[in-house]
């Protein structure tokens, strides 16, 4: 399957197989005025089946976001049709407002303006600790 | 140092500024008078939006003891907090008056929103099923007193111990000295939840055992650390009748216990410690109650940053 490469913009390659639409949900871009090309279970010689997601005129993502889900994803910025940028991603220390805690007796559940803030617990087990409740999130099985 | 920090969880202590605390502790103990007036001036705040009185009473005379003098509501009903105002802006409007403040509060983490907005210390007096850091003082500042000190101790827990937090906290915070084994009595139902078995027991190699009656492991125990089984805890109330006697505490299961077994009871206690246990000099949980205050008197000084020469 080929599709076509693009000028300007962002590649976001190597993504878990089964994880990208989570990724683009998370992301939140603008898919009504950008190109975006989302590729499921492609084959890579060196990763086996894998995601990928292209972004016409967008060279600015989340990092941190993508890093959450997905850090063995690798991130290409795009300019003049030539990559530019590569980056590589990690799982964050800390998140702020990209998981909202699911603990029905955390205070987060009646504060307004409070913020979701999780912290990394684990880096195997890709676990995170809301900062409130201690309640834990695993972002690997989400 | 502990001044101006807020304490939201037994573990924002270290073992060190413990120390300090319960020194503190039994030097107020010793001479209560040398710090009748060490808080002369300071204003603390009783935030209370569950009623729990308490824990409330022992704040409140804590730092009346010391000198100093109290602000707060009791009942959420009652102040701007039923019009809807946030914790943060409670928080807020409150430092404007008080030098310290205490927040009891049904939901988890509430009390950490309230230190994120104030530089003005901020206790945690419970807050959901979550954390009670000044129960977890109480109880270690008793055994202090007693045993002088942490280390080699054989401690039972009884009860509710899947539901329990004043027992997960304890757990917690006894897991940080040298030689301290645990034997947990429980019905099969409310055993220690997972994180505490295997995040801080077999993570830290701590010994412990889960048995099912109390009478056999009695002979071997330092202290006993009893918890309420809670009648709605159980599936069914067959279950409730069946298990509830094993886990009340009466003179004849002390029969075969060590002269100085240390009994311990965060209260209120409602039927499972007999009330003829009370006059055994191993029954400890009223002399741990008036710990209470004063270990809160001791931490309420060291948040403000009070010395008394
Ligand atoms: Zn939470």
């Amino acid at each position: 399957m080929i599709v076509n490469s693009i000028e300007k913009g962002i590649v976001i390659d190597h993504i878990t197989a089964g994880t990208g639409h989570r990724i683009l949900d998370y992301l939140n871009i603008d898919t009504k005025n950008n190109t975006v090309a989302f590729i499921m279970n492609a084959y890579s010689q060196k990763h086996g089946r894998k995601d990928l997601i292209k972004i016409e005129n967008v060279t600015d993502v989340d990092l941190t976001v993508l890093g959450l889900l997905d850090p063995t994803a690798t991130v290409n910025v795009i300019e003049n049709g030539q990559i530019v940028k590569k980056i590589s991603l990690e799982l964050p220390e800390t998140v702020v407002d990209v998981i909202k805690c699911k603990n029905p007796r955390c205070v987060t559940s009646v504060e307004r303006n409070a913020h979701h803030i999780f912290h990394l617990m684990n880096a195997e087990t890709h676990e995170y600790r809301c900062e409130y409740c201690d309640d834990i999130v695993n972002m690997k099985g989400e | 140092m502990l001044k101006g920090r807020s304490i939201l969880e037994p573990m924002d202590m270290t073992v060190a500024e413990l120390e300090g605390i319960f020194d503190l502790a039994d030097a107020i103990i010793d001479d209560p008078e040398k710090f009748a007036h060490a808080c002369d001036g300071k204003l603390l705040a009783t935030l209370f939006y569950e009623p729990s009185t308490r824990t409330r009473f022992s704040f409140e005379a804590a730092m009346l003891r010391l000198g100093g003098k109290v602000i707060g509501f009791s009942e959420p009903n009652s102040s701007s907090v039923a019009k809807g105002e946030s914790i943060a802006d409670t928080i807020r409007t409150i430092a404007c008056y008080a030098d310290i403040a205490v927040m009891r509060h049904p939901k988890e983490g509430a009390p950490r929103i309230a230190a994120n907005n104030t530089d003005m210390p901020v206790i945690n007096a419970g807050d959901g099923g979550h954390m009670h850091p000044t129960q977890t003082l109480t109880d270690l500042l008793t055994i202090r007193r007693r045993k002088g000190g942490f280390t080699n101790l054989k401690i039972g827990l009884c009860g509710d111990l899947k539901f329990g937090r004043t027992v997960h906290s304890l757990i917690k915070a006894m897991s940080r000295y040298e030689g301290v084994e645990f034997i947990m009595i429980s019905p099969e139902e409310l055993r220690v939840p997972e994180y505490v078995r295997k995040g801080v027991l077999e993570a830290n190699n701590i010994p412990y055992r889960e048995v099912k009656k109390m009478k056999e492991v009695m002979p071997e125990l330092d202290v006993l650390y009893m918890t309420r089984v809670q009648r709605e805890r159980f599936f069914n109330e067959e279950d409730y009748i069946r298990l509830k006697d094993r886990y009340i505490l009466d003179l004849e299961k002390i029969e075969n216990a060590k002269e100085d077994l240390m009994i311990l009871h965060p209260l209120p206690r409602v039927n499972e410690i007999a009330v003829e246990v009370d006059n055994d000099p191993r029954a400890l949980y009223f002399e741990q109650a008036k710990n209470g205050m004063f270990v809160r008197m001791a931490l309420i000084m060291k948040l403000l940053g009070i010395e008394v020469q």
